[in-house]
């Protein structure tokens, strides 16, 4: 086989470009998804029936689906949604970008929701009544003392769970949205160099996870030094 | 107005009673101990005081104030009702003063220098300030309870609550909490104790209830508990705790 990198250097900027968005949407969807998991956690864990039931249910849903079906739901169905309920003449663009995010966040919520959920679940209720004893209300008690904690006992698998959603993003790729596989993608059909292109993604991927995965073993035995 | 009455409270988990109609109170200045064997629903009964545990039947009022009427402000309750637990529960990922300035600042509305010099002045009491910057898992267990005890004066409690605050400590810890709540006593603190250190009843307080099965069987001053308790299972349970 005649291989030729040649392509990988020449097209290091625009493969540049395309791991920028990657990074991007790594990024803000695990913010995202951290900020509403916590939120559906708190509602798994309330004590109010029907929140709760509301939130497992939505939690099971979103992770019972393959997440490429969720990307394409977001691309295709919800516009035509939005057209049915606005009556607009053609349905509304969303972009790939935009619903490649969205549907990120709300993806992620799910599984950051089961993992705060163990965190929360994994403070003493000693913690709690303490909390509640000096006249913290609920909402002070949980951002003070009960979600600080979850959130250090849950710091290894919050980042794994990021690095697997960073491969997860690859996705996009299937809408059309240039991220940093399919940059690499439009470059192979383009000159031809699929395994050329393919093998570098692979390896650009493999070294990112890698290294961020040793650097989350390390962090954990720090934090069971703390502990 | 006594500072803390209970009137017949009942309590039931599922179908099981943990407290029967139990009636006492706690007068102002007054130190009561609670005894009783495990299981006999001591520690329920406390945390009822605050509503950390709920109760079905009958009323507790603290300073005039019902804990399980539906319109009472629990959080302002708890506030001024200070509690120490059996196993510290100083908050881990906060350093001392952190701990001790937290809900000052909080629920209090004190401002960072206030609610600092406050704390810190009670954890100069409890002979720790050596301790302020540490972090909880960094002090032995008398130091944090004691440190758990200067968070809840910090408050400025009207009265205090004890949760078997000695039964988590290793033997050689205990006095030195026992005496920082001696002093307290010594003070005029409304205290009200779940404890098995019948050194520190006979020390300090006004009365003993003893408790078995969830029933007070006994509210006695403490020259009687101690002189000749009434019941049977109350004589029992003394001889058998202080054979040693």
């Amino acid at each position: 086989m005649n291989l030729d990198f040649g392509v990988v250097t020449q097209s290091l900027p625009y493969l540049w470009k395309g791991m920028q968005y990657t990074l991007q949407l790594t990024i803000t969807a695990a913010l995202g998804g951290l900020f509403f998991g916590t939120l559906l956690a708190l509602a798994r864990l309330s004590s109010i029936t029907w929140l709760s039931s509301l939130a497992a249910a939505y939690v099971n849903l979103m992770r019972s689906i393959p997440l490429v079906l969720v990307i394409f739901w977001f691309f295709f169905l919800v516009p035509l949604m939005l057209q049915s309920i606005t009556g607009a003449e053609r349905p509304p663009q969303v972009g790939a970008e935009r619903t490649a995010l969205i549907t990120f966040i709300l993806f992620e919520a799910a599984y950051f929701c089961e993992i705060m959920r163990a965190g929360i679940q994994s403070i003493p209720k000693g913690q709690v009544n303490a909390a509640y004893a000096l006249g913290l209300n609920y909402r002070q008690s949980m951002t003070n003392i009960i979600l600080p904690q979850a959130f250090r006992n849950m710091l290894p698998v919050l980042l794994t769970q990021t690095i697997i959603l960073f491969q997860d993003t690859s996705l996009v790729y299937v809408i059309s949205a240039t991220d940093f596989v399919g940059a690499a993608a439009k470059v192979a059909q383009r000159d031809s160099r699929l395994v050329e292109m393919y093998l570098f993604v692979a390896l650009v991927f493999f070294l990112i996870c890698y290294s961020l995965s040793l650097l989350v073993k390390r962090l954990q035995r720090k934090i069971a030094i703390i502990r | 107005m006594a500072m803390i009455e209970f009137d017949d409270v009942s309590k039931w988990y599922g179908s099981f009673q943990v407290l029967k109609d139990c009636t006492t109170k706690v007068e102002k200045g007054e130190v009561v101990v609670v005894c009783g064997p495990s299981g006999s629903g001591k520690s329920t009964l406390i945390k009822c005081v605050n509503g950390l545990e709920p109760f079905q039947k009958g009323t507790i009022t603290v300073n005039g104030i019902s804990v399980g009427a539906k319109d009472t402000d629990l959080p302002k309750l708890r506030a001024h009702v200070g509690m120490v637990f059996q196993h510290f529960e100083l908050f881990p990922h906060l350093s001392i003063t952190e701990n001790l300035t937290l809900a000052q600042a909080k629920v209090l509305k004190r401002g960072a220098e206030e609610a600092k010099q406050k704390g810190l002045k009670l954890l100069d009491r409890v002979g720790l300030i050596a301790q302020k910057d540490k972090f909880p898992g960094q002090l032995s267990g008398g130091q944090q309870q004691r440190v758990a005890i200067a968070r809840a004066l910090a408050m400025d409690p009207m009265c205090m609550l004890f949760d078997e605050p000695t039964s988590a400590l290793d033997p050689e810890m205990i006095n030195e909490v026992l005496d920082v709540m001696v002093q307290l006593a010594q003070e005029g603190m409304t205290m009200m104790v779940v404890t098995h250190e019948m050194g520190f009843a006979r020390k300090v307080a006004n009365r003993v209830i003893f408790m078995d099965n969830g029933e007070i069987v006994e509210d006695a001053a403490k020259a009687d508990f101690f002189g000749k308790p009434r019941s049977d299972r109350a004589q029992l349970f003394l001889s058998k705790i202080l054979q040693h």
